[in-house]
């Protein structure tokens, strides 16, 4: 996805590569319709930590620790991997919330464990249609009342990083999963190794010392884990991209009709010529946004707003045209051409359509421009 | 100078350019500008005038050897400048075609003497260049060039015709493909040449656009004499000097022998999508803020794909060819955009005055909606780059291959 790794860095991703390529092969995938079996998962996610997956947006005083000291390009790296291998397993809420204990200085408990990858978060920050998640003051204690959905990973989390109002700016709090009062439904979803839940949240009651950053003023914080999580999202399909486009583009190449390769025929190589193309675009973007969020850099939003909308529409567009250049094989489960394509649907709608970040990316616009 | 770094560099080039530059004007050498051709011709004065101060200022051709008038600094000297020139003005007919892609080339390929005489006068501000490449028979099969050059002692004697020269008119010098040989295959029989465009001999015709454009030129060249001394690169090599003119081409603002704002908007002197909304009153309207963030969207993904093509290019992460990724991208990001502004303009887009503001003048300019995907290499040329050069898949059939030139079928239309 980037150009410009480090030595350390292609090492890193490498080896990620080959830990997903052995663990997860797509065999193994097409046995997850049902989901991933939790025995696995939990194997699976240990070891993934042991590889680094999960400390690189912590620093390295909180026990966390990146491989080129940008952190967040390096975890891009992995969720372009994932997508890649259309991989299991809570990579975006579980570095997320070791990313808000790390930097609040907080539960160092529970951020051990999720480095250690012995327990994982859900980051439960999307809200339902009309929904909200409101906390507040009580005694010495902060109640949660609302509903957060759809939370990935919630279902097998040991914790939540719960996001909530609380006096008019945002709050956090590290909420135990299995806290009197929380209700996790399991969600469908078309993605064969990623799980969502809706959280239920009924006059939960934790000690004030469970927030994450100062309540009541954490805005700052959860707009840049938001950014975060649009440009992993972003990583993540161009990653699961690269995976269709080269499927396809071995297809077309091994493919005979007329006597001919389907390569050869001009019709389909313009076709995967403006794949190609979406791409690189894709990676491009991807990696820009990525760093500009790691930086913190003012058009940060709007950039990350961008990769979110160019991925999540030519991500599907892409896929879909695989799925055409394949023919009737490719709309098949025996193809394992859908679990790529699963991952980009996902992606697309995951934290924000392309047509929401169209109309943010407008508001930055009409600011910048002074209209 | 040589040992300058890079921030020094940038601080010498950021005191003189907010001392000496005005605003950016908005109006680049696009090849579509429609205005007065007094109004033309003033800005190209003042672009000499510009690229001369450059030049004295000790900020022209920054990766060009100092032997030729140039810095012999490096391209990240280069990107210091155009960072700090964001929002001024700049020498843009100098710095596209002129020194890139034809300076760039001139450095490959021209002769030691060539390169002495005449790289320093381009970054003098005394010298425009051209590519006299595309012919009236040809369209995208630019190497079935028929422009022919005859050796006559020292010299060679071209005739034939060329086309979509941008501003031609009031240019200096062009690097002109010619076939010299018509018994060799159509890529091995091509020669380049070096001429001066204002010369009895090369007569000149502004050819109207669409919406009214005179930019583009077609110009008709007969028994033009060219010393062999004005020869770029080998008899018979002509393509390999063209296909490094389209490649510097293709690299558009992010050649490390351009300078240009690194913030510029290329193009022409349009309003933004946002501006044309507004001036159509639909800035509230949730459709009109779709289309401006779906703009935008092309906007920074087509600057970071550029970025990204340039970055892999020059660490040889990515073929040269990848450059055509990057232009099939500008092009239909291009299209999108006219058709975007169109929509946005609404009403005003069918018939304006100027208290239309921003938004007048957007229907003329989505008639020639297709000009950003035919001028500088049709989209579908791209399109087969990638295809065959970047991602490998076979060749299309071609049936001018192997055999003499003059042996290929032609069809009667000229």
């Amino acid at each position: 996805m980037f150009l410009d790794l480090t030595s350390d860095q292609e090492f890193f991703q490498e080896t990620t590569a080959k830990f997903l390529a052995d663990q997860v092969p797509p065999a193994t995938l097409q046995g997850f319709a049902d989901g991933v079996p939790a025995d696995f998962e939990a194997r699976y996610w240990r070891r993934g930590a042991d590889l680094g997956w999960t400390s690189l947006l912590v620093s390295e005083d909180a026990g966390g620790g990146s491989i080129s000291g940008r952190g967040l390009e390096d975890l891009c790296l992995i969720a372009y991997e994932f997508g890649r291998h259309a991989a299991p397993g809570p990579l975006v809420p579980a570095s997320l919330a070791a990313a808000a204990l790390g930097q609040a200085g907080t539960h160092p408990e529970a951020l051990a464990e999720l480095l250690a990858g012995t327990a994982t978060a859900a980051w439960c920050h999307a809200e339902p249609s009309g929904g909200s998640l409101d906390i507040t003051s009580d005694g010495g204690d902060l109640v949660l009342n609302g509903a957060k959905r759809p939370a990935e990973a919630a279902g097998r989390a040991k914790y939540l990083l719960v996001t909530g109002r609380l006096d008019g700016d945002f709050a956090q709090v590290l909420v135990p999963a299995a806290a009197p009062g929380v209700t996790i439904t399991p969600l469908r979803t078309p993605d064969y190794s990623r799980d969502f839940a809706a959280v239920a949240f009924d006059g939960v009651r934790v000690p004030a010392s469970a927030a994450v950053g100062p309540p009541g003023q954490a805005g700052q914080q959860v707009a840049w884990q938001a950014q975060a999580a649009l440009v992993l999202a972003a990583a993540e399909s161009a990653g699961a991209m690269r995976a269709g486009f080269d499927m396809t583009l071995a297809w077309a190449s091994d493919r005979y009709s007329f006597g001919r390769p389907l390569a050869s025929y001009q019709a389909l190589k313009h076709r995967l010529a403006d794949m190609a193309t979406w791409l690189e675009a894709s990676c491009a973007i991807a990696a820009e946004a990525a760093a500009a969020v790691r930086e913190r850099s003012p058009d940060a939003a709007e950039l990350a707003s961008a990769a979110k909308a160019y991925t999540g529409q030519y991500g599907t567009e892409l896929m879909h045209e695989c799925v055409q250049l394949h023919g009737g094989i490719g709309l098949t489960r025996e193809h394992d051409l859908h679990l790529y394509l699963r991952r980009v649907v996902l992606n697309r709608a995951l934290h924000g359509t392309p047509a929401e970040h169209r109309q943010r990316i407008a508001d930055h616009v009409v600011t910048r421009e002074g209209l | 100078m040589s040992s300058e770094s890079v921030e020094e560099f940038r601080a010498r080039a950021r005191d003189w350019i907010r001392a000496t530059l005005g605003p950016a004007s908005g109006y680049a050498a696009a090849g579509l500008n429609h205005r007065p051709e007094e109004e033309e011709l003033a800005a190209v004065a003042h672009d000499r005038v510009l690229q001369r101060r450059f030049f004295d200022a000790g900020l022209a051709g920054v990766v060009v050897p100092p032997e030729y008038g140039g810095l012999g600094l490096t391209p990240a000297h280069q990107r210091a400048l155009n960072e700090e020139l964001g929002g001024y003005e700049w020498p843009s007919r100098f710095t596209v075609p002129t020194m890139s892609p034809c300076g760039a080339v001139l450095l490959e390929h021209a002769p030691e003497e060539l390169k002495r005489e005449h790289l320093p006068a381009i970054l003098r501000g005394e010298e425009i260049w051209m590519q006299f490449l595309s012919e009236p028979s040809g369209g995208s099969d630019m190497a079935g060039a028929l422009t022919t050059a005859v050796a006559d002692g020292d010299d060679w004697v071209l005739n034939g015709s060329k086309i979509w020269t941008t501003g031609a008119w009031w240019a200096d010098w062009a690097l002109c493909l010619a076939r010299t040989d018509w018994d060799a295959p159509k890529h091995a029989g091509l020669t380049m040449f070096a001429l001066p465009i204002r010369q009895r001999g090369i007569e000149v015709r502004q050819i109207e656009m669409l919406n009214g454009a005179r930019d583009f030129c077609q110009e008709y060249l007969t028994d033009v004499r060219v010393p062999d001394t004005h020869r770029v690169g080998e008899v018979g090599q002509g393509w390999t000097v063209a296909t490094r003119l389209l490649f510097h081409e293709r690299m558009q603002h992010n050649s490390p022998y351009v300078t240009s704002p690194a913030d510029a908007r290329q193009g022409t002197a349009e309003a933004s999508p946002a501006a044309i909304a507004r001036d159509a009153g639909r800035l509230a309207d949730p459709l009109a803020r779709d289309l401006v963030g779906q703009a935008r969207t092309l906007d920074l993904a087509g600057a970071a794909l550029q970025r990204r093509v340039a970055a892999g290019i020059r660490s040889g992460q990515l073929p040269d060819t990848a450059s055509a990724v990057a232009r099939l991208f500008f092009t239909l990001a291009q299209v999108r955009a006219s058709e975007i502004k169109f929509e946005l303009a609404g009403g005003a887009g069918v018939a304006w005055d100027e208290t239309d503001g921003a938004a007048a003048g957007v229907g003329d300019s989505f008639l020639i909606r297709q000009a950003g995907a035919i001028g500088g290499g049709t989209s579908e040329m791209a399109r087969n780059v990638i295809a065959e050069r970047v991602l490998g898949l076979p060749r299309e059939t071609a049936r001018d291959r192997g055999i003499p030139f003059r042996d290929v079928p032609r069809g009667a239309a000229r």
